[in-house]
């Protein structure tokens, strides 16, 4: 075991470090988020040109990397409530990480060209 | 080994702490279960954030176009129906809280200094107010006629 600290890696110390991390992320994008959208309420042009940003391709490539930190914030969260409420929960927390993980994977190779459909029909042409 | 004890990481006051084993309970962990219902609260509020946040990602950037549509238009739309306001309405304040108390964790458990805490804590709720004041008047007071 390393010197000088109380966790030993693997699932547990991993999904909860990937908690935190996509937990921030979401919530500093949230607080943008609801300022872009009070756009509304200054004018239909101003929250149209604000919005726009979001059509941009890389901006776009961000938005699926927001899915990505929600779909496992939410997924790994629901495997917290487990862990918490299941009395099996503590002994099958590895698998479920594993399960969290191969559920993501799917879900995000699922929604890949829909999230990313505006920026793959700007490159590619309609 | 004494070696262990000098490596042990260090406790500062001011957040929640963990008391050793069978010391007698201090009259200061005993007085309210704040830290108990903010654990409830984020299980259930996560599980309806599930479905909210999912369902919201879904309508603004999977179905029919996704974010291509996305316009003062489309908002007006939706927003026209009690039901979506009421589901804009209780995904603000839901997931602003829920992020508020999660980075109340995470500033309780890695700044050191009170002066640190107080100041990240004090700036973390004024953004909590900001983000809830502007959130909910915008749903409340929107206009679908306002440029004309």
């Amino acid at each position: 075991m390393p010197a000088g600290t109380l966790y030993r890696g693997r699932e547990g110390m991993w999904s909860w470090v990937a908690h935190r991390v996509t937990g921030v992320l979401i919530f500093f994008f949230l607080f943008a988020h609801v300022l872009d959208t009070a756009l509304v309420r200054v004018s239909p042009e101003a929250y149209d040109q604000t919005i726009d940003i979001y059509k941009n391709p890389v901006v776009n490539i961000m938005e699926y990397g927001l899915v990505g930190a929600i779909l496992f914030h939410a997924l790994n969260g629901l495997r917290i409530i487990a862990v918490d409420f299941w009395e099996k929960g503590p002994r099958y927390q590895k698998q479920m990480f594993w399960a969290v993980c191969g559920t993501w994977v799917v879900l995000m190779l699922g929604s890949f060209y829909w999230v990313l459909e505006h920026t793959l029909r700007q490159i590619f042409g309609s | 080994m004494s070696s262990t004890i000098e490596n042990a990481p260090k406790i500062y006051g001011g957040g929640p702490s963990i008391e050793a084993p069978r010391s007698k309970r201090s009259p200061r962990s005993t007085k309210t279960n704040f830290e108990l219902y903010s654990w409830l609260f984020m299980r259930l509020s996560g599980i309806l954030l599930v479905v909210l946040v999912l369902g919201h990602l879904i309508i603004q950037l999977v179905i029919d176009g996704g974010v291509s549509r996305i316009g003062f238009a489309f908002v007006a739309g939706r927003w026209a129906s009690p039901f979506w306001q009421t589901w804009d309405l209780i995904m603000l304040w839901l997931a602003e809280l829920h992020g508020v108390n999660g980075l109340r964790t995470i500033i309780n458990d890695y700044a050191e200094r009170d002066q640190s805490r107080f100041w990240l804590k004090t700036l973390l709720y004024a953004s909590a107010l900001i983000v809830l004041f502007t959130g909910t008047l915008v749903i409340f007071t929107f206009d679908p006629n306002i440029g004309q």
